[in-house]
């Protein structure tokens, strides 16, 4: 038997009855103060700049979501910009073709994603390891050549011009100050949410699919069901976060649903550590960065991904906040 | 839909639609041919390393591109290149696998998808950053132009040969595997490696090997593709995903399974163009799903 992924121990990050252990009470806090202050605090920097931030925040979901299913099932869904793109196309056209209001725009994108990876889903777990990879990819590939032919989503153009609306028909969420503190609710719901499922029963009982699944299968789960749930939980959250980031940037587009994005989000999932809670927000972050960093360098955005990958894959596979979580012996 | 029911409808009635039929299920067995090549790549790479080689579309991208360099630099005709490049790259893959895929075997499977994915994002990016997103032209192989009349088409000599030399590459590689004594090597590497190892045969230098035949296979295929396709450095990008849904649709455990597969779903293609050119990119995918309905292990697999 091949060595599992490298995850945190199970057991390790057992939640138990005492809730949030204390180290990761103080890793939350400092997360939420630096997106709420960022803004004020890193004004002169381009760090304080609020649609980075936001940028920053639907990809740390987005990740979060993905980790969801490698970090604690142990799946590895190579086509994950499916309910990501396929969100941000539903929220679109419900904002500005059905004048939906934001919140519910966001909701009626989620649950488009909920439901593709509820189809999507029960198809790949049909297979295991490598072919799952395989068939989630290709199953992206013909939402991608979906989008690239269906009127509602624009081909080319993809639906631009989104309306941010009013939320809850009171307040104007085009200020980018209201839009970012929306953003930031959603984000941080989002991620608690998560949080709670991994350390749930249910996830207990994810992560020891992820150690050993035919021990799970004898111990009389039934992993079938719980893999799809899985699935679906990180679909829909996959899609909160791509129907959010198309109000944000006010644009769905193809890129959205491409392959490349399915690879992004691996890539920043791996780069801040697997199965950890707080390794895909901190590799949202440093991918981001890397990208409007060398965004004028054109084709060395894909090339330092790249290299960003062979590197995180040979030397370096716990992730910032896997090593990070090893040196002070507590799981992040 | 209506309109497509009538318009299948008036085509049967028509009595050049056998023929435009046969013409299109001609030229799909083109695109098989690359399928049948790469996927076959695919299954001898995955069978000894275990791993799945996300690079094989770059690296049928450096087989068209080591063509039409090997051309305008030096001069090198196709005859040459269909020999030399898959040999180069093939090469090129020896020292990946050397450098950084042989650390990997005691990992799970997934890492190697990873690197390799990561590979695939470097070499497309630098040969992006060279040639440009639309990239070259390879022109013509002298030998091999004009085109025959089969009578119901005219098909072109160039893709008859592709189809041709295809079908004996992919035999020629069955044969070594099914039924030479390196084959049975293989076979036995595949299934034992610890065993196979205590007869005293090099077992890290049979997956060198075995990884370098499979990049060369994919070279080979570019090598190809170069005459007939734009020479650009993501034409493999899109490529591999669809021959990595054959490849589920197949099971990788058969060599003669990823063979049949290739040609089967390359023809299956062809007819999706005629009857509805709309889902023609995407009937591969839709068999896949379907497949999976149906025999989750794929048409040759073995249950796992």
């Amino acid at each position: 038997m091949a060595q599992r992924i490298d995850t945190m121990p199970a057991g390790a990050d057992q939640l138990g009855t005492t809730g949030m252990p204390r180290h990761q009470v103080a890793a939350l806090a400092a997360m939420v103060a630096f997106f709420a202050l960022a803004p004020y605090v890193l004004a002169a920097t381009p760090f304080g700049y609020p649609i980075f931030l936001m940028k920053v925040m639907c990809f740390a979901l987005f990740a979060c979501a993905f980790n969801l299913l490698l970090g604690y099932v142990g799946l590895l869904s190579f086509g994950h910009a499916a309910y990501f793109g396929m969100a941000s196309y539903a929220s679109g056209h419900a904002a500005k073709v059905w004048g939906f209001p934001p919140e519910l725009a966001i909701l009626f994108g989620t649950g488009v994603a909920a439901a593709l990876g509820l189809a999507f889903g029960w198809l790949a777990i049909r297979r295991q390891g490598i072919y799952f990879a395989m068939i989630t990819l290709a199953l992206a590939q013909l939402v991608y050549f979906f989008s690239n032919q269906a009127p509602f989503t624009g081909g080319e153009d993809g639906i631009q011009a989104i309306p941010r609306g009013r939320l809850l028909g009171m307040i104007d969420l085009l200020p980018d100050m209201a839009m970012y503190y929306f953003v930031m609710a959603v984000f941080i719901g989002g991620f608690l949410l998560i949080y709670r499922i991994v350390h749930s029963p249910f996830g207990n009982v994810l992560k020891a699919i992820r150690e050993n699944e035919p021990r799970a299968v004898s111990l009389g789960y039934r992993v079938d069901h719980y893999k799809l749930a899985a699935f679906v939980l990180s679909a829909a959250l996959a899609g909160l976060a791509g129907a959010t980031k198309a109000i944000v940037f006010r644009l769905a587009s193809l890129t959205d649903v491409l392959w490349t994005m399915s690879g992004e989000v691996v890539l920043m999932t791996l780069v801040g550590g697997l199965g950890t809670v707080f390794g895909p927000v901190i590799g949202a972050f440093t991918i981001v960065t890397m990208q409007n960093t060398l965004a004028h360098l054109g084709d060395w955005v894909t090339i330092t991904q790249g290299l960003i990958f062979v590197a995180c894959v040979m030397l370096f596979r716990r992730g910032i906040v896997g090593e990070i979580g090893r040196i002070i012996r507590k799981p992040l | 839909m209506g309109a497509f029911l009538q318009r299948t409808l008036d085509a049967i009635a028509d009595p050049f639609f056998w023929q435009d039929l046969l013409a299109q299920g001609v030229l799909g067995v083109y695109n098989g041919a690359t399928y049948a090549i790469l996927s076959l790549g695919l299954a001898v790479i995955f069978g000894l390393l275990n791993i799945i080689n996300f690079t094989h579309g770059a690296q049928y991208m450096m087989g068209a591109f080591g063509a039409w360099l090997l051309l305008q630099f030096l001069g090198v005709n196709y005859w040459v290149a269909l020999i030399v490049v898959p040999i180069v790259v093939g090469a090129s893959g020896i020292v990946i696998e050397r450098l950084l895929l042989k650390h990997l075997y005691k990992l799970d499977h997934l890492y190697g998808l990873l690197l390799t994915f990561g590979l695939a994002l470097i070499i497309q990016g630098l040969f992006r950053n060279e040639f440009g997103v639309s990239g070259v032209n390879y022109g013509r192989v002298p030998e091999l132009s004009g085109s025959l009349d089969l009578g119901f088409m005219i098909m072109p000599i160039y893709r008859l040969w592709v189809v041709a030399i295809a079908l004996a590459v992919c035999l020629g590689t069955w044969f070594v595997i099914e039924r030479t004594k390196l084959g049975a090597y293989l076979r036995a590497g595949t299934e034992n490696p610890a065993l196979v190892q205590a007869f005293g045969i090099n077992v890290p230098r049979m997956i060198t090997l075995t990884y370098g035949a499979g990049v060369g296979l994919a070279a080979f295929a570019g090598v190809l593709a170069a005459p007939i396709s734009q020479v650009a450095p993501l034409m493999g990008a899109d490529l591999i995903i669809v021959v990595f849904a054959v490849v589920v649709i197949g099971g990788m455990g058969s060599i003669m399974g990823s063979i049949v597969t290739g040609f089967g779903l390359g023809i299956i293609e062809g007819f999706t163009k005629f009857f509805y050119a709309e889902a023609s990119n995407v009937v591969i995918f839709v068999i896949m799903a379907i497949v999976l309905l149906v025999k989750p292990a794929g048409l040759f697999g073995r249950t796992n």
